[in-house]
Formats: structure tokens, C-alpha cells, sequence
């Protein structure tokens, strides 16, 4: 019966959670944004909704393998959104009007993908594509 | 009414009404770097749609096909980045 009532308080906590995912993928103004929002409500959500069937069940071997999904998401959620807001930042995916600050602004090197910490690095960087460019 | 049934009733609206809201962003676009981040939220939503799936009909083998929707949404999204970023050059 306690068992019931954690899987039934966790079911009601991750679909809510996946509603403020889903709220904030629609509501939020710009890519980057939308983007935090799937990162962090929507792996959250989905991990307590995954927590729900681990309790439900109480079996040791399905127990493990839905912490194991929730290991999985946790894991994997915050590489797949690097791997794409890179992606949309070299594209030139528009900022908010509203952003403060851009702080990877003039660091990427637009042809070659590298990323520069320092100014001589961007000099460097962009000294190496013209050699490239020249010899081909 | 047990717990269990009064968190279905709650949670199977809110789960709809969030699957919707993230199709409006996959039509809507702008870019096609929202339209793969809507698509990884819509998968990483079929993942909860399928632990909810499993509790109502008590079959834990539901749990494995969750395990797979979430390595192929991750591959998917990766392989979506991966071609964003290759579409530069032209």
C-alpha cells in the first residue's frame, strides 16, 4: 500500500514537471532557452516518472533497470544538448533580444569549429584556416 | 479509488497536454534546430508515456522498450546536431 501511494505522489510529480517542460518549449523565447527547458524539466519529469514504475513494482531486477533508464537520461540529456546548441551557435541560430551577455561571442572560429580562450588564440585560429585556404 | 487511480487521472491530462505542446513547437519550427530539440522532448515524453503504460497494465517488460526509445532518441539527437553543423558549408 505505501509502495502504492510513493509510485502514485512520484506519477503526479514527474507529469507535472513534463508539463512545465512542455509549457516551457512553447512559452520561452528563443532556441537556448527552449533548449534548458528540455535539458532540466523534461529529464526530471521523466526520471520521477520512471522512479514511479521502479517503486510500483518493487521487483529487484526491474527496479534496476528502470534506475538504470534514469541513469541513462541523466547521463546522455546534457550531451545531446551541448552537441546541439553548438550545432545552432555555429549556424547562427538568432539570440533573444533580451540576452545580456554572449560570452562564447568571437570565441568560435566560424570555419574551422574551434573553439579560442584567449584573443591571441582567435588570431591564431584564424591565421591557420587562411594557410589552409591558401594552400588548397 | 485507490492512490494509484486518482495519480492516473492526474497524470495521464497533464502527460497529453504536454505531448501537445511539444508537437505545436515541431510544426512551428522556426529552425530546424527547435524542431530537434521538440523531437528529443517528444521521445524522452514516449519514455514516460511507456513507465506510465506499464504501471496501468502491471507488465514490467514495457520498462526494456523505455530503455530502448531512450538510447535511439539520444543517437537521433546527436546525429540531428551532427548535420545542422555539417549544413554550414553550403
Amino acid at each position: 500500500m505505501s509502495a502504492e501511494l510513493v509510485a502514485a505522489i512520484f506519477l503526479v510529480i514527474g507529469s507535472f514537471f513534463m508539463l512545465i517542460a512542455g509549457i516551457g518549449v512553447v512559452r520561452l523565447p528563443d532556441l537556448y532557452l527552449r533548449m534548458s527547458a528540455t535539458t532540466k524539466a523534461a529529464t526530471f519529469g521523466v526520471g520521477f516518472t520512471v522512479l514511479a514504475a521502479a517503486t510500483f513494482f518493487g521487483d529487484l531486477g526491474v527496479s534496476t533497470r528502470a534506475v538504470a533508464t534514469v541513469l541513462f537520461l541523466f547521463l546522455t540529456a546534457p550531451v545531446a544538448a551541448h552537441v546541439l546548441g553548438r550545432a545552432a551557435y555555429l549556424n547562427e541560430v538568432p539570440l533573444w533580444e533580451g540576452t545580456i551577455t554572449d560570452e562564447l561571442k568571437g570565441k568560435y572560429n566560424l570555419k574551422s569549429h574551434k573553439l579560442a580562450s584567449s584573443e591571441e588564440d582567435i588570431d591564431r585560429l584564424s591565421d591557420e584556416v587562411d594557410g589552409e585556404n591558401s594552400n588548397a | 479509488m485507490n492512490y494509484l487511480e486518482i495519480a492516473f487521472w492526474i497524470a495521464t491530462p497533464l502527460m497529453s497536454l504536454s505531448i501537445l505542446l511539444a508537437v505545436y513547437r515541431l510544426v512551428r519550427g522556426p529552425t530546424s534546430a527547435d524542431r530537434a530539440i521538440a523531437l528529443d522532448l517528444l521521445a524522452n515524453f514516449g519514455i514516460g508515456v511507456i513507465a506510465l503504460i506499464s504501471i496501468v497494465y502491471q507488465h514490467a517488460v514495457f520498462l526494456d522498450v523505455a530503455i530502448v526509445l531512450a538510447l535511439v532518441a539520444y543517437l537521433a539527437t546527436v546525429t540531428f546536431a551532427y548535420y545542422i553543423e555539417k549544413r554550414l558549408g553550403q
